[in-house]
């Protein structure tokens, strides 16, 4: 979803500059754009039947409730399709502004389907807007369910990480070219547009992330510890960084830890008491050793982002002449894959933290699971579509790029 | 508000037999081209490009509809007919993606053979699918405790019946394909090949109609007897029938609208005939415990939400999409 902003940005500058380069640029985009958005509207008409094919249980109960986000989602998947066909194809159709304005209704659309999605798992985590009696759902408020308790943080967070993980994956691959030798001024372009998008959100981000944080400590206390593998409930509880959680001993091996700050962190008082796992029943823990792991990638990766946009703008502001040296190009090629890294890993904090429930005190994962045998199955063909789609989705761009290059005046300067 | 939403669904599901059923007819022509491969393929690239996604969206539009306002049907349609539609969206997944690689690669070279092969043949598949599920679900033969594994998730589709309703569909889409693709060409050897085309539809969709009939007596299915007892549906039925001829007078004529919009009311009788011998059930079930529209109604307070999320959804989406096949549609085939 922000590959659109990207291309917009280089089309008004097109627009505004006439410069043929951003023109260029501009068009490159929109091939990934299109490349992407239809693997994306294909997987998104699939997962709509999926929820259903694998959690049948949840959907019966969570459709009523939760539907509202998707009902939106719907429409602005729609609008979204739309305008990329308006976009990709009305190049001297339409008026240039109107076809610019398309573009960027591609982009708006797609976040605002992002959040809606969002706003369904955040109401898995903070369940709202109904009262459940005997096992089933009354009185049911989709108002209420959509404006739930976690929607703000969650969204912004993965809003933010949303930028932020695209607009570094497209600035490193254009690196990574560069330092490949091919030495074209419109990735240098490429470069600077998707850095100064990107570098914004990798500043933010920590702060969403504190928010998101304080927010886990309130609602379930149980992720938050299991993030931290915090075992027991701790006065003025350190934070952990990195080290192994051992379940079975109940302790964490190796890491770091820094007193306090976890108190801090969670409730902004160092000396306030953090709930450890101790306080829960031990058949609600979700699984502690690949939460733990995953928040300490995620934020690990989170940093390092925030550090390259810093870096970014010092050289942009004060050292121009180091900004395409061959060290900072390093730096961006390889920050590519850590933003979407970092969404991963963040996911697997916060669905695999809510183990073993998939409605948050309310229903337990293996109560909605389709009773359907051979999932394994069905699991491995759409792993092995997705693994081929990707494939292909990468030696289309290489070819995309080839064809790119081919077209570029070859610059007389030897510095990479 | 039930009864908004019930019409949004099956708008949804009408538009999405019309415009997504003619992507699919054209994918599915391709597959049949013959020696005329290349002359077709270029003629479906450029009549589907700009507006093949949106075309699409419908099915999203229905599925979010259905598991929002009718929760009962879509978890048990999930559960009954699993299988059929797994493979439904691996056929979703390669033709999309295929049709869009087709379009983006940079290189023109023997990967493009590769892309159509699998998109026309995904073409074929989904439509079979997406026909044989709603036999399936029309059946009977669904149940909720199924004593085998045969008898809860093989049985429901694998039977003359759905199948038979899957060979109509294919057809029915490759009809209304065919309607649309003939004026998007000037060219008068690939019309005439493309007039052959659907008036090989048209007979197939006869005897595939007839099929089903047939095979509801063979499979035990109460449709043929619902539709014979259903006068309604019977004059419809015989009403889009009698229109083909006229249709083949206004395209022999080359009048691109009137013969496009004939087609729709066409599809649109067959759908609204089908519809009405079963209102308001929806599933069929074995134990004759039918699920109906109202059976499966979600309460009121989701129902009010969803009805007025389709409102202001459609006064967005209708217009930007009419503006979409303005530009690339109406406004072309003025110049």
């Amino acid at each position: 979803m922000t590959m659109p902003f990207l291309m917009v940005i280089s089309h008004w500058i097109w627009l505004k500059k006439k410069k043929k380069i951003y023109l260029d640029l501009t068009k490159t985009w929109s091939k990934g754009v299109a490349i992407f958005f239809a693997i994306g509207a294909v997987s998104g008409t699939a997962l709509s039947f999926e929820l259903g094919l694998l959690w049948p249980g949840f959907m019966k109960h969570a459709g009523p409730i939760i539907g509202m986000p998707f009902s939106w989602e719907g429409t602005a998947f729609f609008i979204e399709a739309i305008c990329i066909g308006l976009f990709l194809y009305g190049w001297n159709r339409l008026n240039p502004y109107i076809h610019w304005a398309s573009g960027l209704i591609v982009g708006i659309s797609g976040v605002l389907s992002g959040i809606f999605v969002v706003t369904a798992n955040a109401w898995m985590n903070a369940p709202a807007g109904f009262d459940w009696i005997n096992g089933q759902a009354y009185n049911i408020r989709p108002f209420e369910a959509m404006f739930n308790p976690a929607w703000v943080s969650e969204t912004l967070h993965m809003t933010i990480a949303a930028f932020e993980a695209t607009a570094f994956g497209v600035a490193g691959i254009h690196a990574i070219l560069l330092l490949r030798k091919h030495n074209f001024e419109i990735h240098k372009k490429a470069i600077i547009i998707a850095l100064s998008f990107g570098s914004i959100f990798a500043v933010l981000q920590p702060l969403s992330g504190d928010h998101s944080a304080k927010d886990v400590a309130q609602r379930q206390p149980e992720k938050l510890a299991a993030m931290e593998g915090l075992f027991h409930t701790e006065k003025s509880a350190g934070l952990t960084v990195g080290g192994i959680p051992d379940v079975k001993n109940q302790e964490m091996k190796l890491g770091i830890k820094i007193p306090g700050l976890l108190s801090f962190l969670a409730y902004g008082d160092f000396n306030a008491e953090v709930k450890g796992l101790n306080e829960f029943p031990r058949e609600n823990w979700p699984p502690v050793l690949p939460v733990h792991i995953s928040f300490q990638i995620m934020v690990a990766c989170g940093f390092f982002l925030a550090a390259v946009g810093v870096v970014f703008w010092l050289l942009r502001w004060k050292w121009k002449k180091y900004l395409f040296d061959k060290k900072f190009l390093y730096l961006a090629a390889v920050s590519t894959p850590l933003g979407f890294l970092a969404v991963e890993a963040g996911w697997t904090v916060t669905e695999v933290g809510r183990q073993p429930w998939i409605i948050y005190n309310i229903m337990k994962t293996a109560d909605s699971v389709t009773p359907v045998p051979g999932q394994i199955l069905h699991l491995s063909v759409f792993i092995l579509i997705y693994l081929i789609l990707t494939v292909v989705a990468v030696w289309l761009m290489r070819r995309q790029i080839r064809a790119l290059h081919a077209s570029q005046p070859q610059e007389g300067s030897t510095e990479a | 508000m039930l009864y908004v939403v019930i019409i949004f669904l099956l708008v949804a599901v009408f538009l999405y037999c019309l415009l997504g059923g003619a992507d699919f007819g054209a994918g599915i022509i391709e597959l049949f081209a013959g020696s005329n491969k290349e002359k077709i393929k270029s003629l479906v690239s450029n009549a589907m490009a700009p507006i093949w996604e949106a075309n699409h969206m419908w099915v999203v539009i229905t599925v979010v509809i259905l598991f929002m306002g009718f929760p009962a049907v879509y978890t048990q349609v999930s559960i009954s007919l699993y299988i059929p539609l797994i493979l439904l969206l691996i056929g979703v997944v390669l033709r999309g993606t295929a049709f869009t690689f087709r379009h983006y690669d940079a290189v023109q070279d023997g990967s493009q053979e590769i892309y159509s092969r699998i998109f026309a043949v995904s073409s074929l598949l989904v439509s079979f699918f997406f026909g044989l599920i709603i036999g399936a679900i029309v059946s009977g033969k669904i149940t909720a405790a199924p004593e085998s594994f045969y008898e809860g998730y093989l049985h429901p589709w694998i039977n003359l019946f759905s199948i038979s309703t899957g060979v109509f569909i294919c057809s029915l889409f490759v009809f209304t394909a065919s309607v649309y693709l003939i004026s998007e060409t000037t060219e008068k050897d690939l019309r005439e090949l493309i007039i052959r085309k659907t008036k090989l539809a048209t007979l197939v969709m006869v005897v595939s109609g007839a099929m089903v009939f047939i095979f509801s007596y063979v499979e035990d299915v109460d449709f043929a007897e619902r539709f014979l007892n259903h006068p309604v549906s019977i004059v419809i039925i015989v009403l889009a029938t009698a229109a083909l001829p006229l249709l083949w007078k206004i395209i022999e004529k080359g009048l691109i609208w009137p013969s496009r919009i004939l087609a729709g009311v066409q599809l649109f009788f067959i759908l609204a005939a089908f519809y009405l011998i079963y209102f308001p059930e929806v599933i069929l079930m074995k134990n004759g415990d039918n699920i109906t529209l109202f059976s499966a109604a979600a309460p009121e307070a989701t129902l009010t939400q969803l009805g007025w999320a389709l409102i202001i959804g459609s006064l967005l989406i209708f217009p930007t999409l009419f503006y979409l096949y303005k530009v690339f549609k109406i406004d072309r085939n003025a110049g």
